[in-house]
């Protein structure tokens, strides 16, 4: 009688911050903190006449991931494009130090622009204080798995949260970066970066991209499913941050820029990792595209 | 931001026994909606902050037409609102009655 809501349906592109946290841990298991109901809004969007949102577009809490204990926390990237303010930064930061102190892995469902220009300089300390939580967290044994499939992809200080966690997983349709393409284009012209052109967009920071160069960890398909796999996969392997890690990681980014440097397109990196028909990547079914990616940069640990 | 409050005397009762519930974000053309069960069964109140000034008489229709038909008693509703149309509002105010008359997890 009653319509109900089918998680496993659910698209991860098209979801909600809280859709996607229901269908990803173990069923009516989450737990949120300083939810709605607190009211722990923004300070700063008043004074621009911009809508509050109950939980600042940041939803973090306890929940359970085939049966064991684990920490989320989500970006609403539909809320002022998942952008980071001051109390969003904070609940992440909080939820880091959480897992630090239980001893817990986390998972965070990036959706996010970057900062939020209206809290500028709290939303940068945020993204410094949680990119310092990540590393402490991993310091201490938790794992931080990133999780990138949403609207607004991962970018800003987004991209450089990302940058720290233990693995990466990412769809199609996700996006990594520091600087997007809209903001390329605004500072170098067109010539440098054509924001409209989403074929360019997305060959140079989406999904199938970044898993080639070794910037993620997994690809998955745009669904629940596809990223449970994923994530019981990379909390399966060992998660370790030390100073041989770093070397490793430093090396290994030298060796790639050493190798890709001069490339103009994202194509040319392909061809050079062995694709035989390099344009025809983004039309590849998950299946084709895995069977092409076996010879891609690996993602080590740190990335 | 233009801020409404409303309290109306609300016929049907609330069921179930969730304390709480939310529905939708805040977005152009869209709106979130924190219902919590804090009144008296035959009571409803809706607090409203739009970022639309100037829309009091419809919002008063909307929220009416809502205590009116759907089990909102007890309810203490307050909405954050990104411009969304009447229609939305109302979508969105139905999926929130919808989803407290559950029962606690």
């Amino acid at each position: 009688m009653t319509p109900a809501f089918e998680p496993e349906a659910l698209s991860w592109y098209e979801g909600s911050a809280r859709q996607r946290i229901a269908a990803l841990v173990d069923p009516g298991s989450f737990r949120e903190a300083v939810g709605p109901e607190e009211r722990a809004t923004s300070p700063h969007l008043a004074l621009f006449d911009l809508p509050e949102q109950f939980d600042d577009g940041m939803i973090v809490g306890q929940a359970a991931f085939k049966g064991t204990p684990i920490l989320v926390a989500a970006q609403e990237g539909r809320f002022m494009g998942g952008a980071v303010g001051e109390v969003h930064g904070a609940k992440l930061v909080g939820l880091l130090r959480a897992a630090k102190s239980l001893a817990l892995d986390v998972l965070v469902l990036f959706d996010t622009g970057g900062v939020r220009l209206q809290e500028a300089n709290a939303g940068e300390t945020a993204i410094a204080e949680i990119m310092r939580a990540v590393v402490e967290a991993r310091l201490s044994g938790s794992r931080v798995v990133g999780l990138i499939g949403g609207r607004s992809g991962c970018y800003g200080g987004g991209g450089l949260i990302a940058g720290c966690c233990s693995a990466l997983l990412v769809t199609e349709q996700g996006r990594i970066g520091v600087t997007g393409p809209e903001v390329i284009e605004t500072n170098r012209g067109v010539e440098e970066f054509d924001a409209r052109d989403r074929a360019l967009v997305w060959r140079t920071m989406g999904g199938k991209h970044r898993y080639l160069i070794g910037g993620a960890d997994r690809y998955v398909d745009d669904g629940p499913e596809a990223f449970r796999a994923a994530v019981r996969d990379v909390l399966a392997a060992p998660g370790r941050l030390d100073l041989a890690t770093l070397d490793a990681e430093q090396a290994r980014l030298e060796r790639r820029l050493a190798r890709f440097g001069a490339a103009r397109d994202a194509t040319d990196i392909w061809s050079a990792l062995g694709v035989a028909e390099a344009p025809a990547v983004p039309g590849l079914s998950t299946q084709a595209f895995r069977a092409v990616a076996l010879g891609r940069e690996s993602a080590h640990d740190a990335r | 931001m233009e801020r409404l409050s409303y309290t109306l005397s609300a016929p049907i009762p609330a069921g179930g026994t969730k304390p709480r519930a939310i529905v939708g974000v805040v977005a152009s053309g869209n709106l979130e909606v924190l219902l919590e069960r804090a009144l008296a069964p035959d009571l409803c109140t809706v607090e409203i902050a739009t970022a639309a000034h100037g829309f009091a008489e419809i919002w008063a229709a909307v929220v009416a037409d809502f205590v009116a038909r759907r089990a909102a008693g007890g309810l203490r509703i307050a909405i954050n609102d990104g411009g969304a149309r009447p229609d939305t509002v109302a979508l969105r105010l139905a999926q929130g009655a919808r989803l407290i008359a559950g029962d606690a997890a």
